[in-house]
């Protein structure tokens, strides 16, 4: 039957399959051609912070073709990186993101565990809970909690405004629902033989955790820790409420607040800083690239 | 082996139960274990997001100095403020736009990264993806930095081909335009990479039958393509609609809300009240206002990810 019309279909079809073939080749060159377009639109940005932050001021007040770098200098990165100032925040952003990462994790993947495993009274209700949390914006809880620590610093005598460490206990705030939620999800899609044999095999909760969860999981746990860094490393709305001296704040404020200074814009500077502030989470997407984007796409087609 | 392995755990395990620690007392331990691994979860959403949220309801019933009960005046003063309702009418026009700008850019842009050659992709992909990955504080200074008045690199290209310097921050308009653009360029990739995820699951025999049916390209995306991926789309669009809603960072460094508190949206007009002119109160009850539209969302966005957790 199907050779049949085949062979009836013979000389029409290689005739519909070359045009079909041109049709693919051009819908081809087009695709290419609007990538290439957008990805100008999607890159200049990041490109024009390269271009600015190899010209020395004189060439940027110059009034010479802003897209090209007629007499490269490295001074801006000399400048940043033996300021003592700069190096402030990146430590601090460093620490702050170093922190929260390893709180982040031991809060949500063992919660994760209870939560996807052990069925408990109100575990669904919890596992609902934690995601709506992490659709809770900053924005919407910095007021309130600037009122809370000041309240709380005058209770206690505890400073905590203008204190880096303070985002220590409110980064996880963002970080710790979604790390939960797809941890949840990851956790959930390992077969309940291999822990039900881990059990049988006389292993207790916390051992069946770490001995097979944690293991199998790893995929998921690498990329839960990776949105962990990046949203403490990139949180720009609580550093500029809760901390305001110099020597506490992290890499966004301080380079927002202290290299813009009144109506002077060094944006030698600005860029190299910006830059700076960049590479890590960019240095870990390029090695880590595959894991970023599972933990991007988990939240909404896992769990 | 495995099977005498089981065996013996079998027998340790009843052996265990008739001697009294067993079943009953497993499942009590294994309540308290539960307990205690979820404790910390539920002491931070409990002590940093649930009574912040409630205290903030709180604070935006009392006066400036906090001393005083004024019920909803707070409230009544902000709708009597013209800038209010521009705040309002700009968060509404900036989101909506931005959001729908995301999601049509991101569909268009998946459909080409997915038509290329699969050994390709993986490249294009990491390259589009660049502008979500760079914390949007940085990459808002280089926009910043683009839009400068006079040595803005955006109007020495404008320049050349005779079109007269633009002030891209300082005139209403504009600015609306360029944070609204802004925040296309830092979202459109996770639509993108979304988007590039569910057109990969569509199966390629819809797009087959579809072919012997006739169907032109137009009719394959609005027939197969759309409605298979109707969920995530709408996951998608909601969830970034609650992110640009209660954007911040894009605004804030871009203009500070200005010219004249045109481009202020909900959260830079609550940092601007309530942090910078220090009026808590009112900070928390123009905040406050953010509530009944993320609700809505995350009701939605419940509702869709549990179907699918069903359909799965």
């Amino acid at each position: 039957m199907s050779t049949m019309a085949i062979d009836k279909a013979g000389p029409r079809r290689k005739v519909k399959y070359g045009s079909m073939s041109r049709d693919r080749a051009w819908a081809l060159r087009w695709s290419y051609f609007f990538l290439v377009l957008f990805a100008i639109f999607f890159l200049t940005p990041p490109l024009y912070m390269v271009i600015t932050s190899l010209k020395s001021s004189a060439e940027i007040s110059a009034a010479t073709n802003p897209w090209w770098v007629f007499h490269p200098t490295l001074s801006n990165y000399v400048e940043l990186l033996t300021s003592n100032q700069f190096l402030r925040f990146f430590w601090n952003s460093s620490i702050v993101s170093l922190v929260v990462v390893i709180v982040t994790m031991l809060i949500s993947v063992p919660a994760a565990f209870a939560l996807a495993r052990m069925k408990f009274w109100g575990s669904a209700t919890l596992a609902t809970g934690v995601f709506l949390t992490y659709l809770v914006p900053d924005s919407l809880l910095f007021i309130p909690l600037f009122k809370m620590l000041a309240l709380v610093q005058d209770l206690t005598g505890i400073t905590l405004l203008n204190r880096w460490y303070v985002l220590l206990f409110i980064y996880p705030t963002l970080t710790v629902p979604f790390c939960t939620w797809i941890m949840i999800g990851y956790f959930a899609s390992i077969p309940k033989e291999l822990d039900e044999a881990a059990i049988i095999d006389g292993a207790s909760w916390l051992q069946t955790l770490t001995r097979i969860f944690i293991p199998v999981a790893l995929p998921g746990l690498i990329a839960a820790t990776i949105f962990a860094f990046t949203v403490s490393w990139a949180q720009f709305l609580y550093p500029l409420v809760f901390t305001t001296s110099i020597d506490q704040l992290v890499l966004p404020v301080g380079i927002t607040t202290t290299l813009i200074k009144g109506d002077v814009f060094n944006w030698g500077q600005i860029m190299t800083g910006a830059l700076l502030g960049a590479a890590p989470p960019l240095i870990i997407y390029a090695f880590l690239m595959d894991y970023y984007i599972a933990g991007l796409t988990a939240g909404a087609t896992k769990g | 082996m495995a099977d005498v392995v089981v065996e013996h755990g079998r027998v340790a395990g009843t052996t265990a139960a008739r001697k009294g620690r067993g079943l009953h007392n497993a499942l009590r331990r294994k309540s308290t274990m539960a307990f205690f691994l979820t404790l910390p979860l539920i002491l931070l959403i409990a002590l940093l997001v649930l009574y912040p949220a409630l205290f903030s309801v709180h604070l935006a019933t009392l006066n400036k100095s906090m001393q005083k009960y004024v019920g909803f005046g707070n409230f009544t003063f902000l709708f009597k403020r013209e800038t209010f309702w521009m705040v309002v009418k700009q968060s509404c026009i900036f989101a909506i736009t931005a959001v729908f700008f995301k999601a049509l850019i991101g569909f268009i842009v998946a459909h080409f990264v997915h038509n290329i050659p699969a050994k390709g992709q993986r490249k294009w992909r990491g390259m589009l993806l660049v502008p979500w990955v760079i914390p949007p504080a940085m990459s808002t200074l280089a926009w910043l930095w683009l839009f400068d008045p006079s040595y803005s690199a955006f109007n020495y290209t404008l320049s050349l081909f005779g079109i007269g310097p633009v002030n891209w921050l300082g005139d209403a308009a504009w600015a609306r335009f360029s944070v609204i653009l802004v925040n296309v360029w830092y979202g459109a990739p996770f639509f993108l990479i979304m988007y590039l995820a569910a057109l990969k699951s569509v199966p390629d025999q819809l797009y087959e039958a579809a072919a012997i049916d006739g169907a032109n390209w137009w009719q394959k995306i609005w027939y197969v393509t759309l409605p298979m991926m109707r969920n995530i789309i709408a996951i998608t669009t909601l969830f970034s609609l609650i992110v640009t809603f209660a954007n911040f960072d894009i605004v804030r460094i871009l203009t500070s809300g200005g010219p004249l508190d045109q481009t202020q949206i909900f959260a830079t007009y609550a940092f601007r009240v309530g942090i910078e002119s220090n009026d808590i109160p009112l900070g928390a009850s123009v905040s406050l206002f953010m509530v009944p539209i993320l609700a809505v969302a995350a009701i939605f966005i419940l509702r869709d990810v549990s179907k699918r957790g069903n359909e799965s």
